[in-house]
């Protein structure tokens, strides 16, 4: 993906519009694009009315879950007994997904706007920006801009001139990818393992340090500013004839397809025109096999599928998947599909923060499994024992990683079982050494 | 513990022959004093804690692990069960250049397992997980380092590299000399 980012006529762009711009990663750079008009106007309302005005754009979460933006802030008490805290997650670390590095990268006033914005509407002096370890240059990038946000006095004591308090903080990761789920973020925070915690009590209840807290992803947050500035009908209407996923949305796309990168498109977008148009289809000789369209945690799609999906929450929904975090994965017929599988079950075992045993145990016996299939030591029983598995991971720990290893093994078994059988039956010589 | 206190050597299985060189003194202290402000209570700042450690010494050692406990009133074991559980703290010296290569499923199918081995076989390192015998580099193969469209993303210590090949490899290494 080339910068300064040339957009392709069928994106719309409302997030990536800067994206490559240097200057946008400056304050002075973001007013004269424009910026922090939305915070001011946002500190003038009556934070009920920002609230409905996010919930009447049907801006639903863009981490994964899809929960309706508006609908999580309403949960926050209305008259705080003590502090509220605003999370903001960028521990982007779900496989296939790099559209929230972009945002930090290149546009941090964008994200500090945005924050500043919900944490007026939801009563929380502080917001902490959990940025994964891995993300140097974003980390940096965000500390400038912090640092001169309060220099200018968009925060602080003063924010904007209002005499509202309003404090940010970039608290760094150290490295594991279950801190993006909301709880594990929460104890990461708070200096502990990041290990989930069991809900209810949900944060807008008890939450960071045990008090009200909200949880909003990087894109989430980042569109909040588009929103208060244009209003929630015009925000609507960026959606292709579904009024239940409205906006734009930023898909990372990646693997084996000629151009890959971040594309913003509205919703409902076809997936096929994703791939074979904006992204210059298939590498020369090859065709399309399969397709993750959401992370690596949403199950997989074969070429039919793939070429019927339209990209909104609903959409992804009729095809037997997710939309995710929008992260694409595009699999041409040179892959693998036994050995990416096993590949994604390993990333999961890795993961696993432990606590459950049905993820713990089912992770590293799913990727155990596989290997041995990969080695030519699989015998046919050993699919519906993973199969089994996977029943056995799926909605019964306290937070969905375990589920997210299941789904590429079962879509993956039913759509391409032949794969697995030719490893079985010793058609395809083995890939990986006998242990 | 206070600054600059004459320091008897900490608990752990350091070499009891060398004095430990607490991290926590002058311009140290002064940052991490800065990160308490950020929160309501001091172990919300053992990541940060950790990280300035880290920098400090380039790794994190159980004498390292008792001294950031006793700052921020937490016990030694507790401190270590954080720091185990977090993959990016050093709990062993590494080399002076530390290299992560991402391998996970999308950079995998574009061919970076053989970024690893290029890094691997340019540095000397052999396996991964140990340091070059010049004391150079030390190269892991790393989960989702978020940058799939640019593969293969290294990150090399701070330094984050896009887009790396197997061609490109030598080139980069010359950097980190």
């Amino acid at each position: 993906m080339g910068y300064p980012h040339k957009p392709h006529p069928k994106e719309t762009v409302l997030l990536s519009e800067y994206f490559g711009d240097a200057e946008a990663r400056t304050y002075d750079g973001w007013i004269k694009r424009g910026g922090y008009k939305a915070l001011e106007k946002a500190l003038s309302m009556d934070r009920a009315a920002i609230i409905d005005e996010v919930k009447e754009s049907g801006l639903r979460g863009r981490g994964g879950a899809g929960f309706p933006a508006g609908v999580k802030w309403n949960f926050m008490p209305k008259e705080p007994t003590g502090p509220h805290y605003l999370c903001c997650n960028a521990d982007e670390s779900e496989p296939g997904t790099f559209k929230d590095r972009e945002i930090l990268r290149w546009t941090p006033h964008a994200l500090i706007e945005g924050c500043a914005i919900t944490q007026y509407a939801i009563q929380a002096e502080v917001c902490y920006i959990y940025i994964r370890g891995e993300f140097t240059e974003a980390i940096g990038v965000m500390e400038r801009a912090l640092a001169e946000a309060y220099e200018r006095g968009v925060l602080g004591g003063n924010a904007m001139g209002t005499g509202k308090r309003i404090d940010m903080y970039v608290h760094r990761g150290a490295g594991a990818y279950i801190c993006g789920e909301e709880t594990a973020l929460m104890n990461s925070i708070e200096g502990k393992r990041g290990n989930p915690r069991i809900k209810p009590p949900f944060p807008a209840a008890r939450g960071l340090f045990g008090r009200p807290t909200t949880i909003n992803n990087v894109e989430t947050l980042a569109s909040v500013a588009h929103i208060i500035s244009r209003g929630s009908q015009w925000y609507k209407s960026l959606s292709l004839n579904n009024p239940r996923s409205t906006g734009t949305k930023l898909f990372s796309v990646c693997g084996q397809v000629k151009k890959p990168g971040n594309y913003e498109v509205v919703m409902g977008f076809p997936l096929k025109d994703l791939i074979y148009d904006l992204c210059g289809g298939m590498n020369d000789g090859r065709t399309l096999k399969a397709c993750i369209p959401g992370g690596s945690s949403v199950p997989i799609l074969n070429r039919e599928e793939t070429e019927a999906c339209l990209l909104d929450y609903e959409g992804c929904q009729e095809v037997g998947t997710m939309l995710g975090s929008g992260g694409v994965i595009v699999l041409d017929d040179s892959a693998d599909m036994v050995y990416q599988i096993m590949r994604l079950a390993h990333f999961y075992a890795h993961e696993s923060c432990a606590q459950c045993t049905q993820c713990r145990e089912g992770t590293g016996w799913t990727t155990r499994i596989l290997r041995r299939i990969l080695a030519g030591e699989g015998e046919m029983k050993d699919l519906d024992l993973l199969l089994d598995l996977a029943d056995h991971m799926t909605g019964r720990t306290i937070c969905p990683l375990a589920d997210s290893c299941a789904a590429p093994v079962v879509s993956g078994i039913n759509k391409f079982r032949g794969e697995f059988e030719a490893y079985i039956k010793g058609e395809k010589p083995a890939t990986l050494a006998a242990v | 513990m206070q600054a600059g206190a004459a320091k008897e050597p900490l608990t752990g299985n350091m070499d009891q022959t060398t004095q430990y060189k607490p991290v926590f003194v002058g311009e140290r202290r002064q940052q991490l004093d800065d990160v308490f402000k950020h929160y309501p209570n001091k172990q919300a700042a053992l990541l940060p804690a950790l990280w300035i450690a880290q920098d400090e010494q380039g790794w994190i050692s159980e004498a390292t692990m008792a001294e950031v406990a006793e700052v921020l009133d937490l016990t030694a074991a507790y401190v270590k069960g954080v720091v185990t559980f977090y993959t990016m703290y050093h709990e062993h010296p590494v080399g002076e250049h530390f290299i992560q290569v991402c391998t996970t499923s999308p950079c995998n199918v574009c061919g970076a397992e053989g970024v690893v081995e290029a890094f691997l076989k340019h540095t000397g390192c052999g396996e991964l997980g140990a340091t070059s015998p010049d004391g150079k580099y030390t190269v892991i193969e790393v989960e989702c380092l978020g940058a799939c469209g640019f593969v293969t993303p290294v990150l090399i210590d701070n330094d984050f590299h896009d887009s790396v090949t197997v061609e490109k490899v030598p080139e980069l290494l010359a950097r980190y000399r």
